[in-house]
């Protein structure tokens, strides 16, 4: 699920949660479907559990750097 | 003098239109008093721009006066943007219109609303051109100066919304002659990053100081960018060429961030929220299938399946009964039935006959005799009586 973006995942969540409550799946569908849905959530909500917030500046075309912000 | 071949009229005409189509007399701004204006029913506006000594006649077709904010009338005062030309069939020059704006309207504006108007006409600022933003950006680029307020306001609320984004900035002039170049390089350094929305800006100023995002090549730029481009340039109520061209402007830098960055408690709840639907979805449709289960559970023939049984086995039992009582009646009658033959057997029987005094008369070779006609005289014949039997020679017969 790596490559999996956020969006995408909600979405699938989303499509899943529509699925389940209009109950057309047999229940063994459902099942799996809902194992589904908890892989994704968890998903979700460790990208926005992220936590780690960097600032980067580009100085010159294909260089990085750590920015700092200076009060004013 | 000089006898020379005459041209005709349109041959002069001609030569009349080609030296007015100088380049001196392309793209003008001309200031002056509108008078006889028509608007025709074609959509065409005819009209004459006039000061104190002299008149031009103009026209204004249908596709330029559509996109007029105003409805020009006689005695306005208005600048018109366009070029001369000459009108053959009445051999008049007039001034073919693009733009009319209000009076007193500078070279800066002049030019905005003549970029405007072009990059409209290309489509550039059609809304199906603009792209999506991404729900959860992985990385936001900042295309600003470093050090200007619009920066640390674009941080400080994105860090407020979402304490994990990453972001990356590209440091460019927002203001003087190198603006332009420098943001439109930073915008060109940023498509090879792994940058997912793009906010370029600046704080406040006067239509001078946003000078640089109102050039046509920084537009261009912008309406290229793989990325999703969020303008916020400065203040709430002006609007930039960038503005026009981005996939979405904002009317401030913080408002940018705004748009560009989820708030994460939103985005919890969200998944929270899916959560428990799903789960309630799911337990609802279990006990859906349990009751159904307990139904058909509760069926009789479930529930007792011995009152079935005893019920077939009753059945069964009268079912034997009728049975036996219809065996029992057959063989009744049957016994009687015999009974009848037997009697009539016995009746028939000759040991009967014999026991009545009847006797049975057989010949030497053992044929029964019945009439005297089947014996000669002087044979043997044979008389079986009900106790012993007799031979005896016949000595008479009759007939």
């Amino acid at each position: 699920m790596s490559e999996l973006r956020f969006e995408e995942a909600l979405a699938r969540l989303e499509e899943i949660v529509r699925s389940l409550e209009q109950g057309e799946a047999t229940l063994d569908e459902g099942l799996v479907l809902f194992e589904e849905g908890v892989k994704l959530a968890r998903f979700c909500n460790e990208k926005v559990d992220e936590a780690e917030a960097k600032i980067e500046i580009m100085i010159q075309e294909g260089q990085i750097e750590t920015f700092e912000v200076k009060e004013q | 003098m000089v006898f020379v071949q005459p041209i005709s009229v349109s041959q002069l005409t001609k030569q009349i239109k080609a030296a007015l189509a100088h380049a001196s007399l392309q793209d003008v701004a001309v200031e002056g008093e509108i008078s006889n204006f028509v608007h025709h029913r074609s959509g065409h506006m005819y009209f004459s721009l006039k000061d104190a000594d002299s008149r031009i006649k103009a026209v204004m077709f249908r596709g330029r006066n559509q996109r007029l904010s105003f409805f020009p009338k006689n005695g306005d005062t208005l600048i018109a943007v366009g070029s001369v030309g000459v009108y053959e069939p009445n051999g008049e020059y007039q001034l073919y219109v693009d733009l009319l704006l209000p009076q007193g309207i500078g070279d800066l504006h002049i030019a905005f609303e003549q970029l405007k108007a072009k990059l409209e006409g290309e489509g550039l600022f059609d809304s199906k051109r603009k792209r999506a933003l991404p729900t959860l950006p992985h990385r936001v680029g900042v295309i600003t100066s470093p050090s200007g307020a619009a920066l640390r306001d674009i941080l400080n609320v994105l860090q407020r919304r979402h304490p994990g984004v990453k972001i990356l900035l590209f440091p460019a002039l927002v203001q003087g002659e190198g603006a332009p170049d420098s943001l439109i390089q930073a915008l060109s350094f940023a498509q090879n990053t792994d940058v997912d929305v793009l906010i370029i800006g600046r704080g406040g100023g006067s239509f001078e100081e946003l000078a640089a995002f109102n050039n046509e090549g920084l537009a261009r730029a912008i309406a290229q960018s793989s990325i999703p481009v969020v303008s916020a340039c400065g203040h709430e109520t002006d609007f930039t060429i960038a503005d026009f061209v981005a996939d979405l402007r904002a009317p401030t830098p913080s408002a940018a961030a705004e748009l560009v960055v989820p708030l994460r408690e939103d985005l919890l709840v969200s998944v929270t929220s899916f959560q428990n639907r799903m789960v309630n979805a799911l337990q609802r449709r279990i006990e859906s299938e349990r009751r159904y289960l307990k139904r058909l559970r509760q069926n009789p023939v479930l529930q007792k399946p011995e009152h079935t049984i005893n019920q077939r086995r009753q059945r069964l039992d009268e079912l034997w009964t009728s049975l036996g009582r219809f065996h029992r009646h057959a063989v009744v009658l049957r016994r009687e039935k015999l009974a009848g033959v037997v009697g009539k057997l016995e009746t028939l029987s000759p040991l009967n006959t014999l026991a009545r005094g009847y006797a049975i008369c057989q010949n030497d070779q053992g044929l029964i005799l019945r009439e005297a006609k089947q014996v000669s005289l002087g044979e043997i014949v044979h008389v079986t009586l009900r106790e012993g039997s007799l031979s005896c020679t016949v000595e008479g017969k009759k007939p």
